[in-house]
């Protein structure tokens, strides 16, 4: 005689008032691969728990931003925002899809030169730039967007002394009805700020002033704050018109396009209310079509997306720890998938989703990583299927930050893969060992013995 | 002529003490002229009233909350539509709107209609963009100003007279009359609903209300205004009385022809001492005390069917002024058993 | 282990516990076993059931009993022994 299945027994308090997930009939979601490629297989031959970037998930949301923004607007360039996601890996395909590089660092300058960006095709962001960073991207004609009046006037010395007449544009801050607005980058503009440092820099006739340049935000999902910041950056260009006769190149609207994870205390999930890029493309490009250029001085729209291009691409995957009871009978599972990997986790409700699971199912369940640390919660309270030790789990929606933001904590870093348009899978960042900190680490003679 | 027979889908069966408009809206179109109804209740939580009230809903099922997620809401009355065949769906809950108005066209290819806000006209009446919206359509609201730091506080004296109300993004509204009491409140409201907060000229009045249903092409087809006689605890109306106010009405017809409202929606509003007008928020569906209006002349959840209808609606000219409306709480004595079946199957 | 006399679990696994006004759902699984334990069933004898009608190793579903017991008692509807 064939056995049933079998299920975990259960039994679930209902409470009045709150709906009970048993009526519903809702069926559990599961993940069990990515492009094809199995991910009991992924975790098999890379270990848990490993990070994987879809190269398909890529191409596929780049084809989709950059047509919502061709489709309206003759002149668009992307710039890969570096510090979302910068292994090396990922920025060269990127550049292959055509996006320029968008740095905010030394670091990840050369990193963009070693991914063989050229150095015009380069716009080098942020308040951390050094001399040595600046004479370099001058030498390179990278694109310098000035963050503040100290940069300016050792830009202005330095170009003194420079063969190469640095190309430069500004940032600039403004209100766009956006909270909180972020005034701590750039030049305000209400204050008159970005037009002074406009002057300054057209006075000095040492420099190419090629663009204006705004970031209003991380995670705007009102796209008419990004028509107000259009409209404000054609001011000024008007303004540079006639004053100076001068025709800017291109208007860099920055990045801060939503993903669609949700936000810690959002009450809709950010699948339903994240705008698309077609919303963004609208306004953005609407603004700009009815600013006052010359049809012929229409400046190219730079758009430095980060997190919208590459969340949906990034899945970690990871494996059950264990099972247990809290004090007030909930039930918490423990993962190997932490806040030092997941960092994004201090402020999105991730989804994480059983690989495979045999019940339909679920009880509140808190879902907590590997450390010893009591901080280290990847959900605090989900609806969940119950999983035995060592089953697996996969969390979506990763791409953007974590490659970046981890933390080496308490253990080591994991492997990322990524898997190609063939669905082969690659290692591209290696796992951290206890010889990468060997590597790192002094002891000093006296303690040696 | 014999009458047709809709399936209708209604949400909002919580007659409680802060209640959902779910059940007066099924009242209304339980005495509709022009159709009979079949009511399918849809229920968030497994004790709001309506399930359990006599001659409200002929079936009711559980969905799940939007805050799930519109695919599992959608999956759901896909499901109970398939049951049912459901002709059209009134969503009675501000927090399940934006899903439903964003869902429209799998709603449409699942041949149920509604009849709401488009997502323009339900995004720009925010309570954050009401400065900006009073602006678009001319009307007076009260003077807001949307603070991200404390340090702000000491710049108010610029352009606000104390009191103030300081209110929350989504909930909460404290009077505050000097600058310290600003900053209590501003700490207290922010560490629970976030920034901004949203410091609100206090104006001095009395509130009252309109509800009213737009066609979406500029015409008014509904509107009755009421003044609320006694107020909770919680700020919901108990007693509210119909009033013969032009120029209400007159607010009314402008904004919805400005704006070209579609749907049901309430004015409320402030008039102060000068007799001017003030809009403090418009809610975007049918209120709870919309049963007021039906028995003042004008049944508004049934004109609301007739335009998903794709009807022409003559607009409603008159209603009885002096109608009022008191409301009461009734034990309803129910057994465990219908609980047991909701609970378990969902349905009931 | 002694289930409280006057616990009430319906055909469709809904469990009403007269003394507290509480009420609860089981799986059918939850249900069959809380059944057997209402009978007067021991542990053994319902391990020997479930392991002999359902596909599930020994040392698993003593994890799972131990832990659904632990649930019964957390819910209080366990006779104190």
């Amino acid at each position: 005689m064939t056995k049933l299945r079998y299920e975990r027994p259960i039994i679930s308090k209902i409470n009045a008032g709150v709906p009970d997930k048993f009526g519903m009939k809702t069926s559990v979601e599961t993940l069990n691969q990515i492009d094809t490629v199995p991910v009991k297989d992924i975790l098999e031959q890379y270990g848990s728990p490993v990070f994987v970037v879809s190269e398909p998930t890529i191409r596929k949301t780049y084809e989709e931003a950059t047509s919502a923004f061709t489709s309206r607007y003759p002149k668009v360039q992307f710039a890969w925002s570096y510090k979302t996601n910068y292994i090396d890996a990922v920025c060269r395909v990127f550049k292959k899809l055509g996006s320029w590089a968008e740095v905010v660092s030394g670091f990840e300058y050369q990193k963009a030169l070693n991914n063989g960006v050229p150095g015009n095709e380069i716009i080098f962001n942020g308040p951390d730039k050094s001399d040595e960073d600046l004479k370099l991207a001058i030498q390179n004609l990278s694109l310098i967007h000035i963050d503040h009046f100290d940069e300016l006037y050792t830009i202005l010395k330095l170009a003194e002394t420079s063969y190469k007449r640095p190309k430069v544009a500004i940032r600039v801050n403004m209100n766009t009805g956006i909270y909180p607005q972020w005034d701590r980058f750039g030049f305000n503009y209400e204050n008159g700020e970005a037009w002074q440092a406009l002057n300054r820099l057209m006075y000095s006739e040492k420099v190419d002033v090629v663009g204006l340049h705004t970031h209003i935000g991380t995670y705007i999902t009102t796209p008419n704050a990004y028509a107000v910041a259009i409209s404000k950056l054609a001011e000024l260009a008007t303004s540079l018109k006639k004053k100076f006769n001068h025709a800017i190149q291109y208007i860099d609207i920055g990045g801060g396009f939503a993903s669609k994870n949700t936000l810690k205390g959002a009450y809709l999930p950010g699948k339903d209310t994240c705008p698309t890029f077609d919303a963004y493309a609208d306004a953005i490009t609407g603004a700009l079509m009815s600013a006052n250029f010359a049809p012929n001085e229409l400046p190219t729209l730079i758009i430095e997306s980060g997190r919208a291009l590459i969340d949906d691409a990034g899945y970690l995957l990871g494996t059950v720890l264990a099972n247990k009871r809290l004090a007030d009978g909930r039930r918490s599972t423990i993962l190997d998938i932490g806040v030092n990997n997941l960092f994004t986790s201090f402020w999105y409700e991730h989804e994480v989703l059983p690989v495979e699971t045999t019940t339909q199912q679920t009880e509140d369940t808190t879902l907590y990583g590997p450390l010893c640390m009591n901080i280290d919660v990847v959900r605090a309270a989900v609806q969940f299927p119950l999983l035995q030790k060592g089953d697996q789990v996969a969390i979506r929606r990763v791409g953007a930050y974590n490659m970046t933001q981890w933390m080496q904590f308490i253990t080591f870093r994991p492997n990322v893969i990524m898997i190609d348009e063939e669905h082969n899978t690659h290692i591209i960042r290696k796992a951290e060992t206890n010889a990468t900190f060997e590597a790192q680490e002094v002891i000093p003679d006296y303690l040696k013995s | 002529m014999n009458k047709p027979k809709y399936t209708i889908a209604i949400t909002g069966l919580n007659n409680t003490d802060n209640p959902g408009p779910g059940v007066p809206v099924i009242r209304a179109l339980r005495s509709a002229k022009s159709f009979d109804v079949r009511i399918i209740g849809l229920v968030y939580e497994n004790l709001e009233p309506g399930i359990y009230m006599e001659n409200v809903a002929d079936k009711v099922y559980q969905i799940p909350y939007p805050s799930v997620g519109s695919e599992a809401l959608l999956n759901r009355i896909e499901y109970v539509n398939s049951i049912e065949n459901i002709d059209f769906l009134i969503p009675n809950f501000d927090a399940e709107l934006f899903t439903f108005i964003t869902s429209q066209t799998r709603l449409e290819s699942l041949n149920i209609k509604s009849f709401l806000p488009t997502k323009q006209q339900f995004e720009e009446r925010e309570k954050e963009k009401l400065v900006e919206f009073g602006e678009k359509y001319n009307i007076k609201v009260p003077k807001s100003k949307s603070l991200t730091s404390v340090n702000d506080v000491s710049k108010l004296r610029d352009d606000f007279d104390y009191p103030v109300l300081v209110k929350g993004k989504f909930y909460d509204a404290y009077i505050a009359y000097n600058s310290e009491q600003v900053i209590g409140h501003f700490n207290k409201i922010s560490s629970k609903w976030g920034l901004p907060v949203i410091i609100q000229e206090f104006i001095k009045g009395t509130e009252v209300n309109v509800i009213a249903l737009g066609d979406g092409r500029g015409n008014t087809i509904a509107a009755v205004p009421m003044r609320k006689q006694y107020i909770t605890d919680k700020g919901k109306a108990w007693g509210g009385i119909t009033l013969g106010d032009e120029t209400m009405l007159d607010i009314t017809h402008k904004l919805i022809k400005n704006t070209k409202w579609r749907g049901g929606m309430e004015l409320e509003l402030i008039k102060n001492n000068e007799g001017d007008y003030y809009l403090i928020e418009i809610n975007p569906r049918i209120p709870a005390w919309v049963y007021l209006a039906v028995e003042a002349g004008q049944n508004i959840p049934e004109a609301l069917i007739q335009l998903a209808n794709g009807e022409d609606v003559a607009p409603f000219t008159k209603y009885d002024i002096g109608k009022m409306f008191v409301r009461y709480s009734y034990d309803l004595i129910a057994d465990i058993s219908q609980f047991e079946k909701l609970s378990i199957t969902g349905e009931l | 282990m002694k289930l409280k006399n006057n616990i009430a679990i319906s055909e469709t696994g809904f469990v009403f516990d007269p003394n507290s006004g509480d009420s609860y759902s089981l799986n059918s699984i939850g249900k069959e076993i809380l059944e057997l334990i209402k009978s007067g069933k021991s542990k053994s004898d319902i391990s020997f059931h479930i392991l002999n009608t359902y596909d599930a190793d020994e040392f698993t579903f003593e994890r799972n009993y131990d832990d659904f017991i632990d649930m019964l008692k957390h819910h209080k509807l366990l006779e104190n022994e």
